[in-house]
């Protein structure tokens, strides 16, 4: 590792000793490789603090314990802040928004890629790497619109062949960056570019097919994107206020900062924030209507008649509580009873991905994943939870909430042959009838 | 990274190198110091301290003690080496294309369990290959979690196939009913349990070591087990579908490495020097006109042309069927330029045969790619085979690296120009609408099948 230590001794000084990851790096970022040289052991430090001066300024008579607690604080009202803003905006920005941070994911893990393997100088690499998230990302992409934008692509000509022939179209690009790929090998950095080349793959199969996995949440309703987000980002919140406050049994090795008080904290406060969170959302349309494009206004449109998920019922209380509300019935929504089990998930297996990301970073001796939000690291830092918790809401939606898509449905239905649409026609008819759905006014439509 | 090299000094595969390592870490950390701005450096010894050596440390994975059977051996005792190294060869070519005959012959059961057998082989081999380089044989866990995602993978996939191609089956028992609607969720389930273990088991001196074999295990799962499920879908479709492309690739092959042998000369790439223009494009006519004349062959025959079924009264696999479109002879007219040589008007063709040729034509020109992307991998690894399992042709990886791609583009080629979904999948997911969503559908069907003529818009219930 010398040269990542030489790398960083040319750095300049990491910022002060009170950030906290810098402590964890000493205690436990050595590995043995570190011990001949412990007075060099600074990880490979970030780029120069990001801090803007406006901020810098104000805070400049703190201490800078305080000033760092202050950065890091306004930092998350402003990220809070713009969430809502983007949630305002609609469903157009909010996937363009999720657009980019998948691309700042990739990018950000892709330079760590580069910063280990020091190859910056591989003919190809880089471009390569972005042609690959490219393909996978039209590959994605198009599967989507067509799913959901599936009128718009009927009519116009050329979105409906490439629309027929998307995976072939999308194999063939991605074949031709494999062909690329190999054609690049040079003799003495076989290894080096193999091991880029699994390493954007990996990446690819974390970063895009989540992000895409968000998308398809967003689309069944945007209350499945802000409630489980909004779970992880509470649970990080006051699993740290309550392990700042309480915190004393170390949780895990890997994280030493992390306590079982926070982690307990942070799940029974997590579960009432989700209770009371989807209370408040599941009454406005906007947020729970599957979102739809809308042929003639040609926008997206959130306006539907709720589904029962999202209309109050009566649940009678268990005795347990009784005593204690002083009410023998409670009216909620059923999504409320959905929104336990994803806190849940968010507080007790959600942390796995940031242990995860904490392990991945001291694998790879570096502190933050990049220096984009001063004082919170890169944008990977902060949504290396969120990942397992889109494939999770995701695989519950379609697991326990929705059936498959009907416009999909009906569009592979009008690809099969003629005597396959009969003979399903038939059976659905059938059973249509034996529920009794089938009257002699539909019949004569 | 100290300990790995201590423990390279540990006896063991590679034990005869315990010195090197020190010379080379020495010598390697002086080129280091200036290495950053010495641009002639060679680029593996900057990296070789990230995985613990440098190139000129790694020994040769030695093959191991020769397999060949001893009854060859004395058969072939008294040929020159050269042409017995050719003789083992060719009996094993052989041996396995006569396994693979008598395995066609058995049905499609046994060809599922074969793909199956072979996926697993070449998971163990890749991820062996992994172990000695990282040397992480004594890395807590990883064994386990390795076969452990294996088989959580390998359950999604095998159980989104037997929902869709057992579906009457399913639909008989209880319990797989209830183990099909929450298919994904169980899979998902078992998937975090493999990865919070995962990172439950982060010992402190390991991390970097454990996070390279997570990913090697889940670069390989992605290459194999996706493409083994994807040959099964195609073995599904038709079993004419698995056996043209495998056999053009074969085929690929074997007339590649002919026509190289006889007419090589002019070198096409740089990573394997033993592949040349001539053999390539040898290979690429010979592969043609071998696919066109195997589809001609298997067209005929229903066993090879129909879709895999299964029946539930029979409890099997049959594969009966009226063969669709593109197994029916039809007429075409020779192009002008041909008529003088054949001396037809028309000519009597499966429509199939077209499109074999457009699978013998990947199977030539983007398969061998496959072969040198493992080729530059065991370069880049510095293993002569993934495995010695077939004497005289290496491992499993090494006989079936052309063959992923295939299987993807087969796949991805019947999607798009062959068959369209499923009906039976289509039919189930129908079923699981809700009652108002399905009456809606009934109406949008009823109005496409009136316009098209299918149904007499009078019809009564």
């Amino acid at each position: 590792m010398t040269e990542l230590r030489q790398r960083a001794v040319r750095e300049p000084d990491a910022p002060p000793e009170d950030k906290e990851s810098e402590s964890e790096a000493k205690v436990d970022g050595e590995t043995a490789s570190d011990s001949e040289s412990r007075a060099e052991a600074a990880p490979l430090s970030t780029s120069a603090d990001d801090t803007p001066e406006v901020l810098n300024r104000a805070l400049s008579n703190l201490s800078s314990r305080w000033k760092n607690w202050w950065v890091r604080g306004i930092l998350t009202l402003a990220m809070i802040a713009f969430f809502f803003i983007i949630i305002y905006l609609g469903p157009m920005v909010l996937m363009i928004i999720v657009m980019c941070v998948q691309i700042k994911c990739f990018h950000e893990i892709i330079t760590i890629g580069y910063n280990v393997y020091h190859s910056y100088d591989l003919p190809w690499f880089r471009t390569l790497s972005w042609y690959f998230l490219l393909c996978v990302n039209y590959f994605f992409y198009g599967e989507t619109v067509t799913d959901y934008f599936f009128t718009l692509v009927q009519r116009e000509e050329p979105l409906r062949i490439l629309s027929k022939y998307h995976r072939f179209i999308s194999f063939t690009l991605y074949l031709i960056g494999f062909c690329m790929f190999v054609l690049s090998l040079v003799k003495k950095h076989y290894r080096l570019q193999f091991y880029m080349f699994g390493w954007t793959h990996v990446t690819l199969l974390i970063v895009v097919t989540q992000s895409h996995l968000v998308i398809h949440n967003l689309f069944e309703g945007m209350i499945w994107f802000i409630v489980p987000i909004s779970c992880v980002i509470c649970n990080d919140i006051m699993a740290y206020m309550f392990g700042f406050f309480f915190g004393r049994t170390p949780l895990i090795k890997l994280s030493p900062k992390k306590t079982w008080e926070g982690f307990i904290g942070g799940f029974f406060a997590t579960v009432v924030f989700g209770l009371l969170l989807s209370y408040v959302m599941s009454g406005y349309r906007c947020f729970v209507c599957p979102v739809e494009y809308n042929n003639d206004t040609n926008s997206f449109t959130v306006d539907c008649e709720p589904s029962d998920l999202f209309r109050l019922q009566e649940y009678s209380i268990p005795e347990v509580i009784q005593s204690v509300i002083g009410l023998t019935t409670v009216w909620m929504y059923p999504f409320q009873i959905h929104s336990i089990a994803l806190s849940t998930f968010a507080s007790l297996i959600g942390p796995f991905g940031g242990f995860f990301a904490s392990g991945f970073k001291r694998a790879f001796k570096i502190k933050d994943f990049a220096n984009t939000i001063p004082g919170h690291g890169g944008i990977m830092d902060r949504f290396d939870c969120q990942y397992l918790m889109a494939t999770f809401v995701n695989v519950y939606i379609a697991s326990f909430i929705r059936g498959p898509n009907p416009s999909k449905l009906i569009q592979q239905f009008l690809t099969l042959r003629p005597d396959q649409q009969l003979h399903i026609f038939n059976t659905l008819r059938s059973h249509l009838a034996d529920k009794g759905m089938l009257t002699a006014a539909t019949e004569d439509e | 990274m100290l300990e790995l090299r201590h423990r390279g000094g540990c006896p063991g595969p590679g034990g005869a190198v315990a010195p090197p390592p020190r010379e080379g870490e020495a010598a390697g950390g002086d080129h280091e110091t200036e290495s950053t701005s010495d641009k002639e450096t060679d680029i593996d010894d900057r990296y070789g301290d990230l995985d613990s050596r440098t190139d000129s440390d790694i020994p040769e994975i030695p093959p191991s003690s020769d397999r060949t059977p001893e009854i060859l051996k004395k058969a072939l005792s008294g040929l020159s080496s050269r042409w017995k190294n050719w003789w083992i060869r060719g009996i094993l070519t052989l041996t396995m294309i006569s396994l693979f005959f008598l395995i066609i012959y058995m049905g499609s059961f046994m060809l599922m369990l074969l793909v199956l057998g072979i996926q697993v082989k070449c998971f163990h081999e890749i991820i062996t290959i992994g172990y000695r380089v990282y040397r992480s044989y004594d890395l807590p866990w990883f064994r386990t979690l390795s076969w452990y995602f294996l088989l959580c993978v390998n359950y999604f996939f095998y159980g989104e196939t037997v929902a869709d191609y057992f579906a009457t089956f399913v639909q008989r028992e209880e319990q797989l009913q209830f183990l099909i609607r929450y298919h994904r969720f169980i899979s998902f389930a078992l998937y975090l349990a493999g990865f919070c273990m995962f990172v439950l088991s982060l010992v402190k001196k390991h991390y970097r070591l454990q996070f390279y074999m997570f990913a090697w295990t889940h670069v390989t799962l992605l290459i194999t087990v996706t493409q083994s499920h994807l040959v099964i879908q195609n073995l599904f479709e038709g079993m004419i579908w698995f056996l043209v492309p495998i056999s053009s690739v074969i085929c690929n092959d074997i007339t590649a490495y002919l026509f190289g042998f006889f007419f090589g000369r002019t070198p096409l790439i740089k990573l394997s020097p033993k592949k040349t223009w001539e053999g390539f494009i040898g290979g690429f006519f010979s592969t043609v006109v071998f696919g066109f004349i195997a589809a001609y062959m298997l067209s005929k025959y229903q066993y090879f042309v129909c879709p895999v079924e299964y029946r539930s009264d029979v409890n099997s696999f049959v594969t009966e069927c009226e063969p669709s479109e593109l197994f029916q002879l039809q007429s075409y007219s020779v192009p002008p330029f041909l008529k003088a040589v054949l001396r037809q008007e028309t000519v009597s063709l499966y429509p199939f045969q077209i499109h074999s040729i457009a699978l013998s034509t990947f199977a030539s020109l983007i398969g061998p790619f496959g072969g040198f992307f493992a080729s530059g991998f065991k370069r880049a690894f510095k293993i002569k085979d993934f495995a010695n399992t077939i004497p005289g042709h290496g491992g499993i990886m090494d006989r079936f690296d052309c063959q992923y791609l295939m299987a993807t583009f087969v796949h991805v080629y019947i999607t798009s120009f062959i068959r369209g979904p499923n009906p039976s999948k289509v039919l189930q997911q129908l079923l699981v609408l809700q009652p108002e969503q399905q009456l809606n559908i009934y109406k949008t069907l009823k109005t496409h099948l009136i316009e098209k003529g299918l149904l007499q818009p009078t019809l009564k219930v």
